[in-house]
C-alpha cells in the first residue's frame, strides 16, 4: 500500500512515532529554519511548522513547509482558521499539495487578541472540525466546500487535528474528539501532557469507545525552559494543565532547565506505555536543540525510515 | 436593542469643530443606553456651551432610524438646523445615516459608538446577543447563539481554551459554549452537540438589498 509520506507509513506500521515542531521566525531569512531542521534531521518522522502561533506574526507555515522539503525533511503543514476564510483555506491545501506537503494540520487557531497585533480582525469563517471534514471531501471526493468539483487534481493530504484533554467542560472532550474523527482526521496531536492524572482518564474514554483504533493519537510533550516558562504556561497559557507537583519540582530545581529537561522525559517514558498513543509530539519552544538527546535518551532513535 | 457608547468629548469636540452644532438624539435604544436621550442631548449642550460652541437647537427623533417620521419632525427645525454647520447625531450607526440621508446641508457626525445588539443586564450593563446574522441557527444550540457569543464563532465548540466555564480571551468573560453544554446536558439533549455543524451560510447577511 502506498503512503503519502513518512509519518502515515510509521503509524500505519504500528510504530512509536516521533514529531517536533519548528517555529518560524520573526522575519525573512530562512536561516534559523534551517538551522533547526539541521539539528533536528533524523530525530522525528514529520516536523510541524506552525502558523502564526499565539496570533504573532511570522513567516508563513507553506513557505516553512516549502524549506524542509528542500532539505528532505517531511514537514507537516498547520493551518489556522483565524486568518484566512474558506476560499484561502481550500486554496492553501491545493497549493501545499501541488509543492508536495503530504501533512496538514488544522486548527481553529488562538484568538488574535494574544498576539502581536491584537487589532486584527479575526477570521473564523469555518472552525477546524468543518475544515477538517472540507479537506477530507476535497481529498476522497474532489469536492470544494461550495460542492463546485475539483478538475485537477485532488489534495494528497494526511489530515491532522488537535484535541486538548485537558480544558472543560471535561466530560465533553472525549465527544469533541469523536467529533474530529467523524470529520476525517488521520491523527490527532493532543495538548502539552503535563498532567498524567487527567491524561490517563481521557485515555481510558477514549479506548473505551475504540477511537484509539480509528485515529492515530500523538501525546504532546514540552520541556520546560525556565521556572519562567512553566508559570507563564500554568497561569498564562489558556488550555494549559501544570500541575503543582511540576510546578514544585521545578520551583525547588537548582537547574530548572535540567529539571525540565527530567521531567520531559518522565512523561515520555509514562506516555510510551499508555495503550492507545501511538507517539509523541515535541514542542521545545526556542529549545529545540535537547531534542536530539531527549529522543535517544527515550529510547526513540534512529527512527526507522 | 442596539447598543451604544458615547464617544470621547475631546473627540467630539474636535469633530464639532466651531460650531455651530445641532443635536439630534434618539427616543430609543440611544435613550436607553444614556448615550442619546433628553438627558444626554441637553448635557451635551451644556458641555459644549461651556466650551464656547454654539448650539443652534436640538431634537429627540422617535425613533432615528424611522425614515419618514425623522423627515417630518426634522421640519419644524428648518431654521436651526439652517444655522448649523455641524449636526452632532447621538444615535446608533443606523441613525446617523438616517439623518445623513435628509439633511445635506450640514456636516454629520457621530457623537456615538455603535458596539452590538445586545442585552440590557442592568442599568448600563449590555450584552451582546446576536451578530444580525440573517440566517438564525439558535435551535440547535438551545436557544443560544455561539456566532454573537463565541469570540471564534465556533458552531462545533468549545475549543480547548475553554476552562471553568470560562472563555480564553478574557476571564471575565462567561464561555457560551460552556452554557450550551450545561443548557442541553439539563435537557437531555447533548446528542446533539455530537452532530458535526456544517459551516455557515454568509451569503444570507451580506446581502444589502431592502427587505420588505
Amino acid at each position: 500500500m502506498g503512503f503519502r509520506g513518512n509519518l502515515e507509513k510509521v503509524l500505519s506500521d504500528g510504530k512509536f512515532a516521533v514529531t517536533a515542531e519548528i517555529g518560524p521566525p520573526k522575519g525573512s531569512n530562512p536561516n534559523s529554519i534551517i538551522e533547526k531542521a539541521e539539528i533536528l534531521k533524523g530525530c522525528a518522522d514529520a516536523f510541524n511548522v506552525t502558523d502564526n502561533q499565539t496570533a504573532v506574526v511570522r513567516l508563513s507555515s507553506i513557505s516553512g513547509c516549502f524549506i524542509l522539503l528542500k532539505m528532505n525533511l517531511e514537514p507537516i503543514m498547520q493551518i489556522s482558521c483565524r486568518d484566512r476564510n474558506r476560499i484561502a483555506l481550500q486554496s492553501d491545501v491545493l497549493g501545499a499539495s501541488a509543492i508536495g506537503i503530504r501533512n496538514i494540520l488544522f486548527i481553529t487557531g488562538d484568538h488574535q487578541s494574544f498576539g502581536n497585533h491584537p487589532e486584527a480582525k479575526g477570521v473564523y469563517d469555518l472552525d477546524s472540525i468543518q475544515l477538517i471534514q472540507i479537506v477530507k471531501n476535497m481529498r476522497d471526493n474532489g469536492i470544494f466546500q461550495s460542492g463546485d468539483k475539483i478538475l485537477s487534481g485532488n489534495p494528497d493530504i494526511f489530515i491532522g487535528g488537535v484535541a486538548n484533554p485537558f480544558a472543560d467542560p471535561f466530560e465533553f472532550r472525549v465527544d469533541r474528539l469523536e467529533k474530529k474523527i467523524e470529520a476525517g482526521s488521520d491523527f490527532i496531536q493532543t495538548q502539552s501532557v503535563f498532567n498524567m492524572d487527567k491524561f490517563n482518564i481521557w485515555m481510558d474514554e477514549v479506548r473505551s469507545r475504540g477511537l484509539d483504533k480509528k485515529v492515530h493519537i500523538l501525546a504532546g510533550i514540552t520541556p520546560l525552559k525556565s521556572l519562567k516558562m512553566a508559570e507563564r504556561m500554568k497561569f498564562h497559557v489558556p488550555g494549559v494543565d501544570i500541575p503543582n507537583e511540576i510546578y514544585d519540582r521545578m520551583k525547588k530545581a537548582k537547574d530548572p532547565s535540567k529539571e525540565g529537561y527530567m521531567i520531559a522525559h518522565d512523561l515520555i517514558n509514562k506516555v510510551k506505555k499508555i495503550k492507545g498513543i501511538h507517539g509523541i509530539h515535541i514542542t521545545a519552544l526556542f529549545w529545540e536543540n535537547i531534542i536530539p538527546n531527549l529522543v535517544k535518551e527515550t529510547r526513540l532513535y534512529p527512527r526507522f525510515y | 436593542m442596539i447598543i451604544t457608547t458615547q464617544k470621547d468629548f475631546e473627540d467630539i469636540i474636535s469633530a464639532v469643530d466651531y460650531g455651530p452644532v445641532f443635536i439630534i438624539g434618539c427616543s430609543e435604544c440611544a435613550t436607553i443606553c444614556h448615550t442619546g436621550g433628553e438627558e444626554e442631548v441637553l448635557a451635551m449642550k451644556k458641555q459644549l456651551e461651556k466650551k464656547n460652541i454654539n448650539v443652534s437647537g436640538s431634537v429627540i427623533l422617535d425613533p432615528a432610524c424611522h425614515f419618514l417620521n425623522d423627515k417630518r419632525l426634522l421640519k419644524n427645525h428648518v431654521d436651526e438646523i439652517k444655522n448649523a454647520k455641524k449636526i452632532l447625531v447621538l444615535a446608533c450607526g443606523n441613525g446617523v445615516q438616517t439623518v445623513s440621508e435628509i439633511i445635506t446641508t450640514a456636516e454629520v457626525i457621530s457623537g456615538t459608538h455603535t458596539l452590538f445588539l445586545g442585552e440590557i443586564k442592568r442599568l448600563g450593563d449590555f450584552e451582546k446577543r446576536c451578530s444580525l446574522c440573517g440566517d438564525c441557527i439558535q435551535d440547535l444550540f438551545g436557544g443560544l447563539c455561539p456566532i454573537s457569543r463565541c469570540p471564534k464563532e465556533m458552531l462545533n465548540g468549545p475549543c480547548g481554551g475553554s476552562i471553568e466555564g470560562k472563555c480564553e480571551i478574557n476571564s471575565e468573560l462567561d464561555c457560551i459554549w460552556d452554557i450550551i453544554y450545561t443548557r442541553l446536558k439539563k435537557r437531555g439533549q447533548l446528542q446533539r452537540l455530537k452532530e458535526i455543524k456544517k459551516p455557515k451560510d454568509w451569503s444570507k447577511s451580506t446581502e444589502m438589498r431592502r427587505i420588505l
